[in-house]
Order: C-alpha cells, then structure tokens, then sequence
C-alpha cells in the first residue's frame, strides 16, 4: 500500500501541472471577486471565508476524472481490481485518494492563507479557514472517487464528475464556511461546525472508497 | 492446484459470445484458446479472471489453499494493455508491481529474463511496443502466480522475443504452473490443450 501511494505520487510529480494548474485555478477564482465586488474591504474580509471555501472547493474537483481514468487506459486498473483479494479494493481507492489530495490539494490548502491576504481577512479568519480547508478537503477526495469510479469508462467524464459531486460536497462546504466564519464573528461557537466537518470527513472516508470500489468493480468490461 | 471452468458463459453487450465452456486443468497443463477476431477469446480471459461476470457457470481453483483462493489471486492477467505507467522507469514499474503483489524477487532477474537489462532506467514511455511487451511480460515473473492468462501475449513481439516467451512459459510448467493463452500464432506449447471457440450462438 505505501508502494501504491509512492508510486501515485511520484505519477503526480513526473506528469506535471497537477498541483500547480488547482493553485493556479485557485487564485484565478479567488483574485478576480475583487474586481467583480468594487474596493470594498470590509465586505471581503466578510466574505473571505466563503470565497475561499469556494475557489478550493472548485479547484479540488480539477483532476478528479483522471483518478481512475489513467489506470483504466493502460490497464493498471484491471490489475488493481483483481489484486483484491491481497488488497480490499476499497483500501486501494483510499490509498489512492491520500497520494491525490497530497499531491493536488495540499497545495491548495497551503496557498489559501497567502491568498487570504488578498482578501484582506483578519488573522484568524485566515488560520480558521486554512484549518477548516485542511479537515474538510479530504471528504471532497473521497466523494471525487465516488465520481470518478461512475464516470471512468467515459472518454469525458470530466464534467460529469463535477456534477456528481458538487451536491454531495455541498454539506462539507456549509460546515467549512460556517467554522470559518465562527472563529471570527463572536457570539457563534467554532467547534460544534468544526467538529461536524471533521465527522463528515471521517464518514466520507469510509463511505466513499468502498462506494467507489463497488463501481470500479462493475466497470471492468 | 487445478483451475476448472464449468459450464462457463460469456455476455458482451447483452449478446452471448460463447456458452458451456468447461476445462480443467492441473499443475503444469496449458490451454490454448483459439478463434476468429469476436469470436470471444479475451471475453473469455476476463471472465475467466473475475473481470467479467460470467452469464452462467463459474471458474474455481481446487487446493489453491489460503493463498490462492480464487482464480484471480492465482493468476497473472497480461491483457491487451499492459499496465504500465509511461512516466516511470521500467524498474520503478517492476518495482512497484513487486511490492503491491507482496513478492520480492529480484526485479533484475526478471529483466534479465526477457532482454531488457540495459534499458531498465528509461522511462517506459520511451520503449518500443515489442520492448513494452516483453516489460509487461517481465511483471508475471516479479511475483509468483500459479496460472498465467495471456491474452495475445506475443502481439508486436519479434521472432526472438516470441521464442524467449516460450521458453519463460516451458519454464513456468516445469515449476507447476498453469498457463491460457488465447493467440492467433502458435506459441510452442507442447502438449498443450486446445480450445476453438467461434461460430456458437446460444
């Protein structure tokens, strides 16, 4: 299994852009609001958060489609599917879905602190959001899978994908914007949405894979 | 061990491509499975392995043990594709191959095996479709399955690398193992069973 998370990485590495088309995509989204809203700070500090959530969240969903799409055109992926009696497949897709998000939304959840800055939020605005991006994120991996194991015999799956998974994300976006917003606005407590994202999370982790297998399973033909 | 196929019906597309198909082979046997192109050899050899599910019957493995449960722990599938990846190197490609299957033989042997020792740090994009192959053919060798299932396995192969597959098969006999094939050339197999599918409609 870490061969298996390696070799994902080193893929994501050697294949280029990854990381850096989400970052760039991210700060695309998150630059031009400010144009779009007039030279109101205050109102971006307010909105911060959100816009954050927003632009990773959108970012994230670049890239899913190709989770399983590369192994299944050069058949890695039918290898991987009959190893599953060494391996739980669902175990595989974990894996794989760990090696994705550190090699293509880590990076976001790294640059959305600078790109807070932008968005003139406070201090701790930019600490909560980057906390709420780093536990919430994962979930969106896992859901992605879930996508991306429907749409892997697609030649254009890629939209599809984003369909399929937006809706489902939208329980991680709400809880990740409402913490983020808790850290700052007093009177609402950060750890009853903190801790409900961080559920989301850990549910998605178990739910997603082994949805995900399932579809990969009945995709082989 | 033995590998046995009863009464095995293959669908593609809703449409039957071959119907009661039943073998049964033991240690050091081989099946050859011949055909016209649609004729349903590889639907064969996917269902055979567990990618396909079978329209009826089933393919079991007898006294495979806690290893070798089923057909597709036991077995080695070299499909059309060769699942590879072109930005890695054929060694990491090996190496990755080794470790996921819990195997440590030495990746060099293998190599060795089937010619490729000097290019084994090039990535394996870079390979021609005949050295891809004989790449391909080296991960059944990077970790011990009792059956192979081949699938055209000598496509794009030269007259030389297709003689070094045989011997790598006759070896793969004597130590016990199994071996399909589904080809449209002849493999030199000897005492090799022969299935010819076609021209069935159920």
């Amino acid at each position: 299994m870490r061969a298996l998370f390696l070799r994902e990485l080193r893929l994501a590495a050697r294949a280029g852009g990854g990381a850096l088309t989400g970052v760039l995509f991210f700060l695309a989204v998150v630059a031009t609001i400010p144009f779009a809203l007039g030279p109101d700070l205050n109102m971006l500090a307010r909105i911060g958060p959100a816009v954050l959530w927003i632009g990773a969240l959108l970012a994230s969903l670049l890239g899913l489609d190709r989770l399983f799409q590369a192994d299944r055109e050069d058949g890695s992926l039918d290898v991987l599917v009959l190893s599953s009696d060494r391996h739980m497949l669902a175990l595989t897709v974990f894996v794989k879905c760990l090696a994705h998000w550190t090699a293509s939304v880590l990076p976001l959840v790294l640059a959305a602190p600078v790109l807070g800055l932008v968005l003139n939020m406070e201090p701790v605005a930019i600490g909560a959001t980057a906390l709420t991006l780093l536990v919430g994120t994962p979930a969106i991996a896992f859901i992605g899978a879930t996508g991306a194991s429907v749409a892997v015999s697609l030649p254009r799956g890629g939209l599809l994908v984003s369909v399929l998974v937006l809706p489902l994300a939208i329980p991680v976006l709400i809880f990740g914007v409402s913490a983020s917003y808790a850290a700052v606005n007093e009177p609402d407590p950060f750890l009853p949405p903190f801790l409900i994202l961080a559920a989301l999370t850990m549910f998605l982790a178990v739910i997603g894979p082994a949805a995900a297998a399932l579809a990969l399973r009945y995709s082989t033909d | 061990m033995r590998l046995i196929a009863e009464n095995l019906c293959g669908e593609r597309g809703g449409r039957r491509v071959f119907s009661d198909i039943g073998f049964s082979l033991g240690a050091g046997e081989a099946l050859v499975v011949t055909g016209a192109n649609g004729a349903g050899k590889s639907t064969l050899l996917r269902v055979l392995a567990g990618l396909l599910p079978a329209a009826s019957g089933r393919a079991i493995v007898e006294g495979g043990g806690e290893d070798f449960p089923t057909v597709a722990s036991a077995a080695h599938y070299l499909g059309h594709l060769n699942a590879m990846k072109p930005v890695l190197s054929v060694a990491e490609n090996l190496a990755f191959w080794r470790s996921f299957s819990g195997a440590d033989a030495p990746i060099e042997t293998a190599l060795e095996a089937v010619g490729l020792c000097g290019i084994a740090h090039l990535p394996y994009g870079y390979l021609s479709t005949g050295q891809k192959r004989r790449a391909a053919i080296a991960r059944l060798l990077v970790s011990r399955r009792p059956a192979w299932l081949l699938d055209e396995p000598t496509a794009g192969l030269d007259a030389e690398s297709a003689r070094q597959l045989s011997s790598l098969m006759v070896r793969h006999r004597e130590e016990g193992g199994m071996i399909i094939a589904a080809t449209h050339l002849p493999l030199g197999l000897e005492r090799a069973l022969e299935l010819t599918m076609g021209g069935e409609d159920a």
